[in-house]
Parts: structure tokens; C-alpha cells; sequence
């Protein structure tokens, strides 16, 4: 049980990483990856909305006729994004008006969407709470990654906050403005992608040099 | 030894060059940095030191990119070939000469490993290197690239930093009359008064470091030709492009001699690898660059588009190879017999 409860939980930060192994749900990552105070609002919101939205749809998927399941799937997303709205709307008025649109547009995240067609619909409570959490946090962690880059490289800020007055737009060095851009967000997050699959390669060749050296060995 | 012995079978990337025997790539890429310098020659004579300290920051960045890309892949290092070195003169040639040093180095670094080294290093990249290095430039510094052109003056070793608009800029936002009179402020030879196109044609305007001085870019130009490393067909098919897109903007005259379209057509335009391998693909690749700099400049929201031209060109060579192919050998006899 706890390896299981474990692997369902971690699969979505690394091996199964929404966007940078699945490639789901690029466009609120280009869109709000602009600043590290987005991103952390962005990914606690689509956090809550996939673990609300696979706990009630393993409950209940089992009722929903087959033939429309996608538009129940929406009906379930869409009542928890309304209160994410509501509740960001009443509480933080400041990072709602800037992540504006892509809080309703939570609705049809394929992240979202995704899991609850592919995971919960045919698990079980824990493991699709789990399954949320995971993955939530892996789009959170790969929005917060991206976000940070792009805002010290395109912006030359952290937190909103000016890193140095020379790196400023008006300072001796400019930051480069292509980051706040979406071909930034496109630049980095293929060097990330770029970066996994190196590693992944050669994971792989060392499992392949092992496993020949283990057939030899046993050859002689 | 088996250093000494000679190499019998040489395996390498095309396009081939055959002719005349014996030429390497090294060869070649250093005749054209050869070429580059009677227009940096000039470039310093009217901006300063600045051209050339600008010019070395891009090199040491090509030339770092290069160094870099070579480690990470674990080649030889293919800096003696001087293609990193051309490339990183003309990213210093199409860029405002008044910008901040470490851009260059910056634009020239990152254009060497997204442009070249990610494909796979010389004869692999897709891009003209020296104009991805400058969109990337456009994109990243682009307050500098489009305001930093320093006013031209003879013998000014530190330029006192003054900046004014190009030619083709003061056409596209205030109109004709507001060009020409923009070149009653430049310096005149100790000849006497030049007209605008005279002007033109030696330089004496603002612009990007390599671009400004038609005469001593035709100067290298002539110099490769005699060296037959390049050829005229795309030179010519860019110019007469530009040159017919011209006729539908207010000024013919601005459009042909004012911008980087001969330095684009001469030494940009004709990279081998970029560029397509028969005369016939060669002549199309040249009309489309002229005909879309045109497009850019007159419709555009640019007001100069030479670079996004080429580049836009360049992907098209894969299909003007295929669509003009060399011609087989005794191909016509076939046809005869058939």
C-alpha cells in the first residue's frame, strides 16, 4: 500500500511530469509562467480544482453514462473552478485580475480533463487523490521552474522585486525581453525537455551496458 | 607513421565543392572574413572604435558558442575552419554600432549554439547563423537594435553618443521628404557637397556597422568573385528583387542603396549551406529574398527586411533543391535515346 500510495503520488513530478513528459496544458504554462507570483497562484489553483475534481469523479464516474461522460467530467471541473474564482475573487482581487482569463480556463485544462478521463474514472478514491495531488504539484513545480527563469531573465526581477539596478531596463544590462514573450517560454521549457530526455537516454545506456556486462559475465 | 600517410577516402557533409580542386572550407571562410574588412575598415572610420570593439565582442562570442558546442558534443574544435569568426563578423555588421558591448557577445554566443551547434555544427544549420544571432538580438535587446544608430562623422575615435534614425525609418514613419533631408545633416568629402545617393553609395549615413557603405562591401564582393567563392546569381536575383518591389514605394532610390540589401545579397544571402545548390534554385532563392525584403519594408511593420527574408528563404532550400536538382549525368542522353 504505501509504495503504491507513493508512485501514485510522485509519478506526476517526475516520470509523468504534465507538461514536460505528457505535454499537456502548454498554454496556461506560456501564458502564466511571466512571473513567479502567477505561477505559485496558477498551480495551487489547478492543484485544488484536480484533486476536488478526481476524488468526486472516482466516487462518482461509476454513474456517469459512458457516452457523455465528457461533459460530466466539465460540470464537475467547472463547479470547483467556479469557487476557486469566487474565493480568489474575494481574497486575493490582485493575483485574480493577473491571471484573469486562464482561471475560468481552468475548465478545460487538458491537464485536468486528462487525468479525470484517463486516472480517476477507473481508480479508486485514495489513489486518484493522490493521482491529483501529484499531478497538480508537477505542473505547480514545472510552472514555478519556468516562471523563475523567465522572470529573472526576461523581467530582471524575483518576486516582483528588481534584483539589482544595473540589471534593470533602464540599468548598464538589459534583461532580455524575449523571455516575457511566449517564444521565451518555448526556449526554456524545450531546454528542460531537452535536458530530461538527455538524462533519460542515458539512464538507459547505463541499464544497457549493465545488462550486457551481466550477460557476459554469466557467458563465461 | 601513420600520421604522414595520405587520407585516401575523405567522407564529408555537402554541398561538395569541387572546383577548383583542393579548396577547403577554410580556405574559402577566411577568403570571405578577407572580403569583410574594407567595409569594417570604413565602419571604423565614420563610428569609432566602437564598430570594432563591437565586432570583437561578437567574434569572442561566436568563437566561445563554437568552443562551447565542440565540448558539450565532444567534436574536434572547428574553429580554424573561420566559420565562427565570419559568422560573428557579420552579426557585428548588421547591428547598430552604438549599442552596449556585451550584446553582441551575448546574441553571437546564444546564435552559434541554437543556430549551429544544436543541428549539429557547420554544413548542418538550417539558418543563415549570423541572422538567427540577430533575431535573437531583435527579440532580446530590442530597444538598442532599432535606436542605438550612431550619427556618422569622419575620424570620431569615441562617438559622443548622439543617435538618429535611418534613412529607411524616416521613410517608413515620416515619409520621403523627411529621408532626404536627413542627409543634408551628414558630413560632406572635401570634394564638395554630395547628393543623397552619393552619399549612399559611400556610406556617409546611419545604419548598422556593415550595412552603410555600398562601395566597399563591392569591394570584398569583387574580391570573392575574382577568388570564385561566390557567384552572381543570387547577389543579382536579391538586388533586382528589391530593386522591382521598390518601384511600388515611394522611393526607388532608398530602397536599392539604403538598408543592408548588398551586404544581404553578397555575403549573407550566399552562405553555401544555406543557400540552394543549382543555378536555377539559386536564381528563385534570390527573387524571393528581394521580393519579400520588399513585402517587409513596404507593407511590413518593419522597416527593414532583409534579414527576415533570408531567413525565411533559407527554409525554403530543402524544397528548391528538390524542386531544381542537379542535373544527372547523361541525363540528355537518356532523353535522346528514348
Amino acid at each position: 500500500m504505501g509504495a503504491c500510495v507513493r508512485r501514485e503520488f510522485v509519478k506526476g513530478i517526475f516520470r509523468e511530469n504534465p507538461v514536460l513528459v505528457l505535454m499537456l496544458g502548454l498554454c496556461p504554462t506560456l501564458a502564466i509562467s511571466v512571473s513567479v507570483k502567477n505561477a505559485i497562484g496558477m498551480g495551487a489553483a489547478a492543484t485544488f480544482v484536480l484533486v476536488a475534481s478526481n476524488a468526486i469523479i472516482a466516487l462518482a464516474g461509476r454513474f456517469f453514462p459512458s457516452k457523455i461522460r465528457i461533459p460530466c467530467f466539465i460540470v464537475v471541473i467547472a463547479t470547483f473552478v467556479t469557487m476557486v474564482e469566487m474565493v480568489m475573487g474575494a481574497y486575493l482581487p490582485a493575483l485574480n485580475a493577473a491571471l484573469g482569463i486562464f482561471i475560468p480556463l481552468i475548465v478545460v485544462n487538458c491537464i485536468i480533463l486528462g487525468r479525470a478521463e484517463a486516472f480517476a474514472a477507473h481508480h479508486g478514491v485514495l489513489p486518484s487523490i493522490l493521482d491529483g495531488l501529484g499531478m497538480g504539484m508537477g505542473f505547480g513545480l514545472t510552472l514555478l521552474m519556468v516562471a523563475f527563469i523567465r522572470e529573472v531573465l526576461g523581467s530582471g526581477k524575483f518576486w516582483g522585486i528588481t534584483i539589482s539596478q544595473v540589471y534593470s531596463s533602464t540599468g548598464a544590462v538589459h534583461p532580455a525581453a524575449v523571455m516575457v514573450m511566449a517564444p521565451g517560454a518555448f526556449f526554456v521549457i524545450a531546454f528542460i525537455m531537452g535536458f530530461i530526455a538527455w538524462r533519460r537516454e542515458r539512464q538507459l545506456e547505463q541499464k544497457r551496458a549493465a545488462a550486457i556486462a551481466l550477460m557476459s559475465e554469466t557467458r563465461v | 607513421m601513420a600520421a604522414e600517410q595520405k587520407q585516401r577516402l575523405t567522407l564529408s557533409f555537402g554541398p561538395h565543392i569541387h572546383y577548383p580542386l583542393g579548396r577547403s572550407t577554410a580556405e574559402l571562410m577566411w577568403t570571405v572574413n578577407l572580403a569583410l574588412m574594407p567595409a569594417l575598415v570604413w565602419a571604423v572610420l565614420i563610428f569609432g572604435w566602437q564598430a570594432l570593439a563591437l565586432t570583437v565582442s561578437a567574434v569572442l562570442g561566436t568563437t566561445l558558442g563554437e568552443m562551447a558546442m565542440c565540448a558539450l558534443t565532444k567534436t574536434r574544435v572547428t574553429l580554424r575552419d573561420g566559420s565562427a569568426v565570419c559568422s560573428g563578423i557579420l552579426l557585428a555588421f548588421v547591428i547598430a554600432p552604438g549599442m552596449p558591448l556585451y550584446m553582441p557577445f551575448v546574441g553571437g554566443f546564444l546564435g552559434i549554439v541554437l543556430a549551429k551547434g544544436v543541428f549539429g555544427g557547420l554544413g548542418h544549420n538550417i539558418f543563415n547563423v549570423a541572422l538567427i544571432a540577430r533575431a535573437i538580438m531583435m527579440a532580446t535587446f530590442p530597444v538598442p537594435m532599432t535606436t542605438a544608430w550612431l550619427v556618422p562623422k569622419f575620424g570620431q575615435i569615441v562617438p559622443d553618443g548622439t543617435t538618429m534614425a535611418t534613412p529607411l525609418a524616416v521613410l517608413k514613419e515620416h515619409g520621403l521628404d523627411a529621408a532626404l533631408a536627413l542627409f543634408q545633416q551628414m558630413p560632406d568629402t572635401a570634394l564638395g557637397a554630395l547628393a543623397p545617393w552619393e552619399k549612399l553609395m559611400l556610406g556617409l549615413r546611419p545604419g548598422c556597422i556593415g550595412e552603410v557603405s555600398v562601395v566597399f562591401i563591392l569591394l570584398g564582393a569583387a574580391f570573392l568573385l575574382y577568388k570564385k567563392v561566390i557567384r552572381l546569381y543570387i547577389p543579382l536575383s536579391v538586388i533586382a528583387g528589391t530593386v522591382f518591389m521598390g518601384l511600388f514605394s515611394a522611393s526607388p532610390m532608398l530602397h536599392s542603396l539604403a538598408g543592408g540589401l548588398w551586404l544581404g545579397a553578397f555575403f549573407m544571402a550566399t552562405d553555401y549551406v544555406t543557400s540552394p545548390i543549382t543555378p536555377r534554385g539559386q536564381i528563385v532563392f534570390g527573387l524571393g529574398i528581394g521580393l519579400l525584403t520588399g513585402m517587409i519594408r513596404i507593407w511590413g511593420g518593419y522597416p527593414e527586411g532583409v534579414c527576415y527574408a533570408i531567413l525565411l528563404m533559407n527554409i525554403m532550400v530543402p524544397a528548391l533543391n528538390e524542386w531544381f536538382p542537379p542535373r544527372r549525368f547523361a541525363s540528355r542522353f537518356e532523353e535522346v535515346n528514348a
